[in-house]
């Protein structure tokens, strides 16, 4: 069962990731990257993390590709000219990516210490504690200062947002750009 | 039945699949010329990332990794909405999404 569904999902993922390269309309590399999201979300609960996994389908598959969709319709983002990267990309990127791909896939394949995925597993050794009893205890008493620091850091990245996207009246030639167009 | 729930998946898989998804992003990266897919890529590269994390989490039984992974995603969620923000702001300003064409700063 495990096996099944690991490599259904794994299949899912690598499939969305895939269509996201070639697809050429940004909202189709939109809709499939909610599909590698998803998929991922399933292989955290193959692995034991719930919390993740709910976090995964509500923050990355829920509010981060909304605003995505939102930004490529507000932009009415047409399809992209075909290209496969400057030449710099293709002389060193592609082969670099290719070695770092081979030199990480060799040492992972030659590492003897790792375990194997079961379903049963949890990270506690405490019987009748669950997984996000330990996590929420973790994060809620030894990590707490990044927790609320996390808070700040997204009420600034509010602000920068609002600030960033704003129409500023105020600007003479803002506005004289705007009225040229 | 129980034999198919038995049946378990060796870890280095799952962290062959994060690699993967990470150079899918890398590649989506260099290849794609619309600045919200290139920061579609970004994102790509974060996921398979927190993959590993998650994975290595269940290998060492060390519940870190999963509130890593937990903190990556807020600052994910903050790095998009300031991302697209800038986004909204350079097509406000060139009236073009492509790459090629926002070299303001190219020499």
């Amino acid at each position: 069962m495990h096996l099944i569904l690991f490599l259904v999902f794994a299949g899912f993922c690598l499939g969305g990731a895939i269509n996201l390269l070639i697809q050429s309309h940004p909202i189709n590399s939109a809709l499939s990257l909610i599909v590698v999201m998803v998929s991922l979300a399933v292989l955290y609960l193959l692995l034991g993390a719930e919390f993740l996994a709910a976090a995964q389908v509500i923050v990355y598959a829920g509010a981060i590709m909304v605003l995505f969709t939102f930004v490529v319709m507000l932009l009415n983002a047409g399809r992209e000219a075909r290209t496969m990267g400057s030449r710099a990309a293709r002389s060193i990127g592609f082969p670099a990516v290719v070695a770092i791909l081979a030199v990480i896939a060799t040492v992972i394949l030659h590492a003897q210490s790792l375990g194997v995925a079961r379903l049963s597993d949890g990270l506690t050794n405490v019987p009748g504690q669950t997984n996000i009893e330990l996590l929420s205890t973790v994060l809620f008493t030894k990590l707490l200062l990044p927790f609320e620091v996390t808070s700040v850091l997204i009420l600034i990245a509010i602000l920068g947002a609002v600030a960033l996207a704003r129409h500023d009246d105020t600007d003479p030639q803002g506005s004289a750009e705007r009225t040229d167009k | 039945m129980s034999s198919y729930f038995a049946q378990e998946v060796p870890l280095s898989w799952y962290l062959l699949l994060s690699a993967a998804l990470f150079s899918l992003g890398v590649v989506g990266f260099l290849i794609k010329r619309n600045l919200i897919t290139v920061f579609m890529s970004i994102e790509l590269m974060l996921n398979g990332v927190n993959l590993s994390f998650v994975t290595f989490a269940q290998q060492w039984h060390a519940v870190k990794g999963q509130i890593f992974v937990f903190f990556v995603m807020m600052v994910a969620a903050a790095e998009a909405a300031v991302g697209l923000a800038i986004i909204i702001a350079v097509f406000r300003a060139r009236a073009t999404l492509a790459v090629d064409r926002i070299d303001l700063m190219k020499l």
